[in-house]
């Protein structure tokens, strides 16, 4: 059984661009190469946080949308939570309704980088 | 005795104010899911200091306030808003 789920990390703010490529990837392959399907992935840029966190104030967020195993969400998290170049994660099993919501976010962001580009 | 109660006059007259019918905005607005990485929606269930406001003062139902608490505190827990704070607006 997959469900599907959303996962939004932060990581700290003292990373070179590739580094942060580096450790997305890393959490990439871990989700494709334990039978997990990558749906959708957004990156978020720089953002101010609303509080320190490791008296940090600012940190690269970034979002995955994926199918897994639920077995394999406890990995997971095992994995953000001893690698240090992340600072806060957080995943969210999506519901039908949220899976409805995210369809169509992703629709419009599609139209929207159309119209620009 | 009856009519006499009907010509009570007052010194200043009884501010009757309208009240406008409060409603819930996802049952109108037909909205499902509250999405908790939208931290600018969301903070219009909140007061100045953070806290969630109730239902009496937003008037959104049971069903959907509960779904904001959700989000809110998810919000909160990946900083997109705070825990505590002043002057927020």
């Amino acid at each position: 059984m997959l469900n599907q789920y959303e996962t939004v990390f932060i990581c700290t703010p003292v990373l070179s661009v590739p580094q942060i490529k580096e450790t997305v990837k890393k959490f990439r392959d871990s989700i494709t190469e334990n039978g997990g399907e990558m749906l959708h992935e957004e990156d978020w840029g720089m953002k101010k946080l609303a509080y320190p966190i490791q008296k940090k104030s600012t940190g690269f967020y970034y979002l995955f949308e994926f199918k897994a195993d639920p077995l394999f969400i406890s990995k997971m998290e095992t994995d953000f939570r001893r690698d240090e170049r992340i600072i806060r994660f957080m995943t969210v099993r999506l519901d039908k309704y949220a899976v409805e919501y995210s369809n169509k976010r992703k629709r419009l962001q599609k139209q929207k980088t159309e119209k620009e580009g | 005795m009856a009519q006499n109660s009907s010509e009570i006059r007052y010194l200043t007259p009884p501010s009757v104010e309208i009240k406008k019918k409060k409603y819930c905005r996802f049952k109108k607005n037909g909205i499902k899911y509250v999405d908790y990485k939208d931290p600018e929606f969301l903070k219009k269930f909140l007061n100045e200091q953070g806290k969630i406001l109730p239902r009496r003062i937003t008037g959104t139902s049971l069903k959907y306030q509960r779904k904001i608490g959700q989000a809110i505190k998810r919000s909160r827990q990946i900083a997109l808003l705070p825990f505590v704070t002043d002057m927020m607006k």
